[in-house]
């Protein structure tokens, strides 16, 4: 095939595509061209050009908040992972099992959805205070009943893992539902007849099969994980202490609150390599290795 | 007909060209929304309002100015100023300034002669830079102040305390009677406590050697984890609900007899008078802990970005010129619980706890300025989670609490 040839060969999507392809140059890349030149630049307020070579970087791993920060971001991000998964799949397969008022019970899980992070963490929060849950408990008659997840340091950060399930679970419901439902009748027929029990058809057929159905999933969480920050904003505002901070709040509150560009561009610096070094791996493996097959 | 018609046609001309005598709205942005403070900035923006002509458009921004702070900043940045805003006075608009963003006032301060009635002058140089000047001090606020509910100490058996020892030996008293012996919030109520203590228990010299001076001698020496120590005692003070209260709440556990004291700026006053209560008979207040009864000389002013409408600047001079006025003074700063900008207007009708505050300001030796006019914000953000690391994790040490803070002082701006 000639260049010419490639170049005419669905022209109008690519005239179709150029507004796109002009904003992931200039947003995307050039944005993020940007960020990092700054990182190494010691902008307070403004953006300026007075380069400090690795300062930023030097003082953002000796700070004590980012080491919670990224700590914090990895537990809620595996264990927002895992359970979102595992949770949403394990609720569409019930789903699947041709309920009564199974539009009624998808709505309702797929309600939080609709909710804001901000709503969820408000809603968590005050039924996490102590005049939430506690009080009621201790209205029935137990008097000694102590659940104050929010105020103990060592459990604030789970307490916003579970707001984030409740907001989150339904839609990778949702999702997985549609996939089982894309799944072919004859298949289930197929395993019947072999006499495969239905888990064992679950975990080595159907699986399997909503290989894509699952990644789209696993983006959307990943994504979400990411840019954790209105949840913890609305629940804890990073407290007790600094027990729930996570690094897209960090990198706000010194670009906006405290006049730190330099530092809060660096810590977002930091942020994109983590994601690049997870995501590159995975797309070679994910994408490369299909023109091998 | 004719007439009209060509009297329209000018106007319209007139309009696009020199914009006469038009009416501006002017949007106020601030973070005034407890209740005295409402009730506070409702005196402005009637009486610019009853001046005619112009409008007051409020632009409250709820939470703390920790929450406000950054929306404004962005705003001025991003080229959507506000018709003015509240800021502290003091390093938060230093670059917003340096960039020329803001509305330059000192012909109007020529004028009216403003050098000879506010004090002390520290207010007018936070506003000055390179000899112009950028913002109006409205009021002066003051964080050294404790403030006590005697009736709770009656209850357990003790005296009420006149000073932060008395305060500290008199705690275990009141937890035996299920009372919270401090009530705070977290956050900068913690940082700003913090500074309070620096002042009132290790005196104007220490303050100023470790804020302003950034001395490593006095960072880690003896005196210095004295008030770190009593931060430490604070911690102990306070019960764990204190995480996402907000300080008017903690004034509310104070007022309600559920705590025994707080510390907390004089705009903690704004809430008791709002709530009828007399100082000296229902609440206590303790200028300095008791001990050094000093006061800041930070606090509230208001800021004029550069707006391209010239109505508009007009209309910032005016509310400018308003904001200094003695009318406007008395009004706002009795409902605020503030100390006037002004040394020759009438306060007798302020409580005895603001007399206090008047009196002490009289004498320039009880001045300290405030940490937004000696620290950076960015090394206030700095201060402020480590505070809370602190205040949050009994397990870190007096020690290691000195260290750190010595670390980021030293590293400052």
């Amino acid at each position: 095939m000639t260049a010419r040839r490639l170049l005419f060969r669905n022209l109008n999507a690519k005239i179709a595509a150029l507004p796109m392809i002009a904003t992931v140059l200039v947003v995307f890349i050039g944005c993020t061209v940007w960020t990092v030149v700054y990182s190494f630049t010691s902008s307070r307020s403004l953006p300026m050009l007075n380069f400090v070579g690795f300062d930023q970087y030097t003082r953002l791993f000796g700070a004590s908040r980012w080491d919670v920060s990224i700590k914090n971001l990895a537990i809620y991000g595996i264990l927002s992972l895992i359970f979102s998964l595992v949770v949403g799949f394990i609720l569409a397969v019930f789903m699947d099992q041709k309920i009564r008022f199974e539009n009624a019970f998808r709505t309702i899980f797929l309600y939080p959805f609709a909710l804001s992070h901000i709503v969820t963490g408000l809603v968590w929060q005050w039924i996490l205070n102590p005049f939430g849950i506690e009080k009621v408990v201790r209205d029935l008659g137990f008097e000694s009943f102590s659940f104050a997840l929010l105020s103990n340091r060592s459990m604030a950060i789970y307490a916003i893992v579970i707001a984030g399930l409740w907001q989150g679970t339904g839609l990778v419901m949702a999702l997985m539902l549609a996939g089982l439902r894309n799944i072919d009748e004859e298949i289930w027929k197929a395993a019947r007849v072999d006499g495969i029990p239905t888990w064992k058809t679950y975990v080595f057929v159907i699986i399997p099969m909503m290989r894509p159905v699952f990644i789209t999933t696993l983006v959307l969480i990943a994504t979400g994980i990411v840019k954790l920050y209105d949840l913890v904003v609305a629940m804890t505002n990073g407290g007790p202490g600094i027990s729930t901070e996570v690094p897209a709040k960090y990198v706000y509150d010194f670009m906006f609150g405290w006049a730190n560009l330099g530092q809060g561009l660096a810590a977002s610096t930091v942020m994109l390599a983590t994601v690049l070094i997870i995501l590159i791996p995975w797309a070679m493996l994910e994408f490369g290795g299909r023109k091998a097959k | 007909m004719r007439y009209g018609l060509i009297a329209a046609l000018s106007a319209s001309v007139a309009f696009t060209t020199i914009s006469f005598a038009r009416a501006a709205d002017l949007e106020v942005t601030h973070w005034w929304t407890s209740g005295g403070e409402a009730a506070a900035v409702k005196t402005l923006a009637e009486q610019f309002n009853k001046a005619g002509g112009d409008k007051w458009v409020d632009g409250a921004i709820g939470g703390s100015g920790s929450g406000a702070r950054p929306i404004i900043v962005s705003r001025i940045l991003g080229g959507n100023p506000m018709g003015a805003t509240q800021l502290n006075h003091g390093r938060q608009a230093e670059e917003l300034v340096q960039a020329g963003l803001m509305t330059d006032l000192t012909e109007l301060a020529e004028k009216e002669g403003w050098k000879d009635f506010i004090r002390p002058a520290s207010l007018l140089e936070s506003c000055t830079f390179e000899g112009k000047l950028y913002c109006v001090p409205l009021n002066i606020h003051s964080w050294d102040w404790m403030w006590t509910n005697p009736d709770v100490f009656k209850q357990a058996g003790v005296e009420a305390p006149k000073n932060w020892q008395e305060f500290v030996a008199a705690a275990p008293k009141l937890k035996e009677k299920g009372i919270i012996p401090l009530a705070t919030g977290d956050g900068w109520q913690v940082s700003g406590m913090f500074n309070v203590l620096t002042a009132s228990l290790g005196g104007k010299d220490l303050y100023l050697k470790v804020n302003k001076d950034k001395d490593s001698a006095a960072l880690n020496g003896p005196e210095f984890k004295k008030v770190i120590q009593a931060l430490a005692d604070a911690r102990s003070m306070a019960d764990p609900g204190y995480v996402g209260r907000s300080w008017n709440e903690a004034t509310n556990m104070v007022m309600t007899g559920k705590a025994g004291g707080q510390i907390m700026g004089d705009w903690a006053q704004g809430e008791f008078t709002t709530a009828g209560k007399v100082a000296g008979k229902d609440y206590d207040c303790l200028p300095g802990l008791g001990d050094h009864p000093v006061v800041e000389s930070g606090g509230d002013a208001i800021y004029f970005p550069k707006n391209k409408d010239p109505e508009v600047t007009k209309a910032q001079l005016k509310l400018a010129s308003m904001l200094v006025s003695k009318q406007t003074q008395v009004a706002f700063n009795l409902a605020k619980g503030s100390i006037p900008i002004r040394g020759d207007i009438d306060m007798a009708t302020a409580s005895s706890c603001m007399k206090k505050g008047i009196e002490l300001l009289k004498n320039p030796d009880n001045i300290i300025p405030s940490g937004d006019q000696l620290r950076a914000p960015d090394t206030q953000g700095q201060i402020e989670s480590l505070m809370g690391e602190f205040f949050s994790g009994p397990e870190m040490t007096v020690d290691d609490m000195q260290k750190r803070f010595a670390e980021i002082m030293e590293s400052a701006h």
